[in-house]
C-alpha cells in the first residue's frame, strides 16, 4: 500500500524549476498554484499533496511532520538553521549567492560595519567565522538602498546577476556561500515512510542527473 | 507588568488539570509497575545537584539545555536536572557498591533551558530504565524488549522502531584519521544527510574514506540496509564489521519476540554522539514528528564518577506520549453524599471509601448539584438504611 506523501513548496521560481523535476518523478498537479486559490493541490496520485506555503516556512512546515518532505532553498535552511530537517538532495535549481555588497572599498573601513541583511543568522555566523565585530541590521527587503541612504556600510543578500546591485552603484564584495534549493525530508517520515520516500529521492536525483545534463 | 502578564506562564511551561494530570499519573504508574515486574528498582533523583556532577561525561548538548543557579551554602555553582540518566548512572557507580548487572528505572520532571525541539516543552515529564553491568547485546535486547513493551502498554499502535550504531562514524572517523574538527562538520552534514556537504568536507580525504561518509548517509531502510553496509563499507575496518555484526544480531534477537514490529535501521543517526558508545535506537508512532522513546548504550559514562560500568537504557517522556492517547474520561467522579448530618451515613461513607470508591460529599448551602460535579452516583436514604443509588435526572 502507497503511504500518504505531503510535499511542502513555495511558489514563483521555486515551483517553476520544480515542476519538471517532480513530473520525471511521474507527479503532476492538477491545478496551478499561480491562478488557483487552493493551498492543497492534488497530484495525477492519490496519496501526493502538494503544499504551497510561504519559502521561509518550508522548514518549518517540514520540521513539524506537517509535510512529509520539502522543497527550500539552502538560503533559507541556513536561516531556519539546527539539525531539524534531512537535506539529501541538492536539486541544482534556483541557484544564487550569499554574498556581502557595498560600495567598493567600503570594506576597509577600521571601525565596527553596520550590515543590513534579512538573513541575520547567515550573516552572524558568517562574521563570527571571520572574528569580525559587527552591528547587524534586520531588514524586510529592498536590502539594496540601506548602503546607499547610510543605514548600513554593506549588505548580506542573495546576488543573482549583479543587476540590481550595479544599478545602485553596489558590487558583490565577499562571498559566503552558493545557494541552491534543496529537497528536505522530515526526520519521523524518512523513518517511517522509508520505501516510498527514498523511491521518490531517488527518481527526484535521477532527474537532477538529467537536467544538469541538458 | 498587567493584570493578564502575571498569570501567564513561562514559554514551553505548562500545567496539567485534572484530566490530563490523572492520565499522566494512570501512564505513570503502570509503567513502573511493569518495570518492576522486570525486576527494575525504582530511584529518586534530586532536582538539583552540582553542576559538575550532573554535566560530567554526558557532551556539551546537556549542558546547553541545563538551568544554572548558585547554592548560596557553598558559593558552587547548582543545576536543575535537564536529563535523569546521568544522576542513575552517578547513582550505580557510586551509591551501588556491587559488580553485578543492576536495573534501575525513574520518573520524574525535568526542566530544559530551551526545548529540544521546535514547539517542544521546556519541563517533560521524563521516564525510564537502564541497565548497568553487562555489555553485550542481551542487555541493548532486554532494554529494547522493555521500551517497546511500555509503548504498547501506553496504548501507541503501530510503532516502528529506529536502530543506529554510534560505533561505526567513530571507528571510521578513527580508521581514516579524520581530525576532530572535522569530525564535527560531519557530524553536523550527517544529522541532516546533507550529502552535497559531506562531499565537499571529505573530498580531502581519499577517495575509499569519501565514499564511506557518503554511503552512511544512504544507509537507512529497511533490513536490505544491513546487508547494503557491508558492501558499501567494504574497505572499514574490523570494528565497523563488528558493529554492524552486533547491529544485526541485535535486530535477530528482537524479532523473535517481536516478530510484528517494524524496523528501520539508519547507520547515520547519531543522537547522543557525546556519550553513546554503541547502539542506538528510537520508536516512532504516526502523527508524531519526532521520536516518542530513545535509548541506546553508553558504556563510559560510569568512569568518570569512579567505576566505568556498561550502561545501556532508554527513556521517553509522559507527556508527548498523552497527547498522542485518545482523551482520558473518568466516566463517574464519585458518589454523591448528601450533606445531611447522620451518623449511619457518616459510617456509609467510610465504608465506601475503605473499599475503594470515591465519595464527594456536600457541603452545607451548595448551589450545584452532585451530577454537574461530574457523579454519577447518589447516596439515598431508604428505610433507614443508606443506599447507593444511580442519580436520575428530571
Amino acid at each position: 500500500m502507497k503511504k500518504q506523501l505531503t510535499i511542502a513548496l513555495s511558489k514563483g521560481r521555486i515551483f517553476k524549476d520544480t515542476l519538471p523535476l517532480l513530473n520525471h518523478a511521474g507527479i503532476t498537479p492538477i491545478d496551478d498554484p499561480e491562478t488557483s486559490r487552493k493551498l492543497i493541490l492534488d497530484t495525477n496520485h492519490d496519496h501526493i499533496k502538494l503544499v504551497i506555503v510561504r519559502a521561509s516556512d518550508v522548514p518549518t512546515y517540514v520540521e513539524y511532520g506537517a509535510a512529509d518532505l520539502g522543497i527550500s532553498g539552502k538560503d533559507v535552511l541556513m536561516e531556519h538553521g539546527g539539525e531539524g530537517v534531512y537535506e539529501p538532495l541538492d536539486l541544482n535549481i534556483a541557484c544564487c549567492k550569499l554574498m556581502v555588497a557595498g560600495k567598493p572599498g567600503v570594506l576597509k573601513s577600521t571601525s565596527r560595519l553596520r550590515i543590513a541583511t534579512k538573513f541575520v543568522k547567515s550573516a552572524k555566523r558568517y562574521y563570527a567565522q571571520k572574528g569580525e565585530q559587527v552591528e547587524i541590521i534586520k531588514l524586510y527587503g529592498s536590502m539594496e538602498l540601506a548602503p546607499i541612504v547610510g543605514l548600513a556600510d554593506a549588505i548580506v543578500d542573495l546576488v543573482d546577476t549583479g543587476n540590481t546591485l550595479r544599478a545602485n552603484g553596489l558590487e558583490p564584495l565577499e562571498h559566503i556561500a552558493d545557494i541552491s534549493s534543496r529537497l528536505i525530508v522530515n526526520k519521523a517520515s524518512l523513518k517511517t515512510k522509508s520505501e516510498t520516500i527514498k523511491a521518490f529521492i531517488q527518481q527526484m536525483s535521477e532527474a537532477v542527473e538529467l537536467n544538469s545534463r541538458d | 507588568m498587567s493584570d493578564t502578564e502575571r498569570w501567564l506562564l513561562p514559554e514551553g511551561i505548562d500545567e496539567l488539570l485534572p484530566e490530563q494530570a490523572e492520565q499522566i499519573e494512570f501512564l505513570r504508574r503502570s509503567i513502573l509497575k511493569l518495570y518492576q515486574r522486570w525486576g527494575y528498582r525504582y530511584v529518586m533523583t534530586p532536582m538539583v545537584e552540582y553542576l559538575e556532577s550532573l554535566l560530567v561525561g554526558t557532551g556539551n548538548d546537556l549542558e546547553k539545555h541545563t538551568f544554572k543557579l548558585t547554592d548560596e551554602l557553598t558559593g558552587r555553582l547548582l543545576g536543575v536536572r535537564a536529563d535523569i540518566t546521568p544522576q542513575v548512572s552517578r547513582i550505580d557507580a557510586h551509591r551501588m557498591q556491587h559488580d553485578g548487572p543492576s536495573r534501575l528505572c525513574y520518573a520524574g520532571p525535568v526542566l530544559l533551558t530551551q526545548p529540544r525541539e521546535l514547539g517542544g516543552s521546556r519541563n517533560p515529564i521524563q521516564i525510564g530504565a537502564e541497565l548497568f553491568g553487562h555489555s553485550g547485546i542481551a542487555s541493548d535486547i532486554e532494554v529494547l524488549e522493555l521500551m517497546l513493551s511500555s509503548l504498547k502498554r501506553s496504548g501507541l499502535k503501530a510503532i516502528s522502531l529506529d536502530l543506529g550504531h554510534v560505533g561505526i562514524f567513530r571507528e571510521l572517523v578513527g580508521q581514516y584519521g579524520v581530525d576532530s574538527d572535522l569530525e564535527k562538520l560531519l557530524f553536523d552534514a550527517l544529522q541532516r544527510k546533507a550529502k552535497p556537504e559531506i562531499a565537499s568536507l571529505t573530498s580531502a580525504l581519499d577517495s575509499d574514506c569519501q565514499a564511506a561518509f557518503l554511503a552512511l548517509a544512504d544507509l537507512n531502510g529497511g533490513e536490505e540496509t544491513l546487508t547494503e553496509a557491508k558492501k558499501s563499507l567494504g574497505s572499514a575496518n574490523q570494528s565497523v564489521l563488528a558493529a554492524l555484526q552486533e547491529l544485526e544480531d541485535i535486530y535477530t534477537g528482537l524479532k523473535k519476540r517481536y516478530a510484528d514490529i517494524n524496523v528501520h535501521f539508519d547507520l547515520a543517526e547519531l543522537r547522543g554522539y557525546g556519550y553513546h558508545t554503541g547502539v542506538v535506537f528510537a520508536a516512532y508512532v504516526p502523527g508524531y514528528w519526532q521520536a516518542i522513546a530513545q535509548g541506546g548504550r553508553y558504556d563510559d559514562i560510569g568512569k568518570v564518577f569512579g567505576r566505568a560500568r556498561c550502561a545501556t537504557g532508554y527513556s521517553m517522556d509522559l507527556r508527548a506520549i498523552c497527547q498522542l492517547l485518545p482523551d482520558f474520561e473518568v466516566a463517574d467522579h464519585g458518589i454523591f453524599a448528601p450533606a445531611t448530618d447522620d451518623a449511619a451515613l457518616e459510617n456509609k461513607i467510610h465504608e465506601l471509601r475503605e473499599s475503594g470508591e470515591s465519595v464527594i460529599r456536600e457541603l452545607p448551602n451548595q448551589q450545584v448539584s452532585g451530577f454537574e460535579m461530574g457523579c454519577k452516583r447518589i447516596l439515598v436514604k431508604r428505610e433507614n438504611v443508606w443506599l447507593v443509588e444511580p442519580i436520575k435526572l428530571n
